[in-house]
């Protein structure tokens, strides 16, 4: 199968890979996985105390696509509130990388993995603001 | 679905079947629709051997691997093991994914073989625990919302320990 020139590009030089420390109450992470393909991904965002998003780091292990859209979130969730995270649709990243439809679950990944990582970092606020 | 897979090569619908027997009657139905056979047949003849051959190979695929068997037999009974947009996994399993993704990845980078072979090892140990699991669930139990579950976790099991094997083999 022939993969987008963006693809390609996110894939050769993944950004943001790696991690952040998930025991910093600023620091939400999103672990999802795939069962149709086996891919499982990791998404960790930074939140400052105006609720921006300062920095967003990721592990994916899977296909190209599915590393492509990864790469592709963490550059767009940076400077981005929480709430406009949360709204990033996976149809905006499949468009973006132009996914030919057996891939668009690698986009469902990344939004779930945002998703996942704006809950934890919200549940992380509301036990601090409880305590 | 037109035809069981499992009604095909003489078998029960169950998850813990036999291999040889799946393996024997394959064969069986490939050398008695194989085109040699029908030479001389008329097309019609010769376009029902061909569909059996295809369906024979089909249900083959999906009968052999473990995985594949679940997902069919949990289709049997209704269920979707498997949709694009489920992407929902327990937290405790993904990070474990995880930890096995990080040990392969430090492996390879450091060529280091010994290591890699024993990370195949206990892959195929855990594959090995979700099947006898999956024979339970679905053969006795009838417990298909927890098979499926076993499914999910059996696909991604395969996948790390494929990919083990693929690191391994590129060292050698």
């Amino acid at each position: 199968m022939a993969y987008s020139d963006k693809v390609l590009d996110h894939y050769e030089n993944p950004r943001n890979v790696g991690s952040l420390d998930k025991n910093d109450p600023q620091v939400g992470t999103g672990m999802v996985g795939a069962p149709a393909c086996g891919d499982v991904m990791k998404l960790m965002i930074k939140v400052n105390d105006d609720g921006i998003i300062e920095d967003a780091k990721f592990k994916t292990y899977g296909c190209g696509s599915a590393i492509a859209s990864s790469s592709l979130v963490t550059e767009w969730l940076k400077g981005k509130t929480i709430d406009e995270a949360y709204a990033i649709k996976n149809s905006a990243i499949a468009e973006e990388l132009a996914l030919p439809p057996v891939k668009i679950h690698c986009s469902v990944l990344a939004e779930d993995a945002i998703k996942a990582a704006v809950a934890d970092i919200k549940a992380k606020q509301s036990a601090k603001e409880a305590a | 679905m037109s035809q069981n897979y499992f009604a095909l090569f003489g078998l029960s619908p169950l998850f813990d079947i036999e291999l040889k027997t799946l393996e024997s009657n394959y064969r069986k139905i490939q050398s008695e629709s194989h085109p040699d056979r029908f030479v001389t047949a008329s097309a019609a003849e010769k376009l029902a051997s061909m569909q059996t051959a295809t369906l024979a190979n089909e249900a083959y695929q999906t009968l052999k691997h473990p995985a594949n068997r679940a997902k069919y037999l949990l289709e049997l009974n209704g269920i979707t093991a498997v949709s694009d947009s489920n992407t929902a996994m327990p937290m405790q399993f993904l990070m474990q994914q995880m930890e096995w993704r990080e040990a392969l990845e430090d492996a390879r980078a450091a060529r280091d073989i010994a290591t890699l072979e024993d990370l195949h090892h206990e892959m195929q140990a855990e594959s090995k625990s979700l099947q006898a699991n999956l024979t339970q669930l679905l053969d006795e139990k009838k417990d298909y919302a927890t098979a499926t579950e076993i499914t999910r976790k059996l696909i991604f099991i395969d996948k790390v320990c494929a990919d083990i094997y693929k690191a391994i083999e590129q060292l050698e």
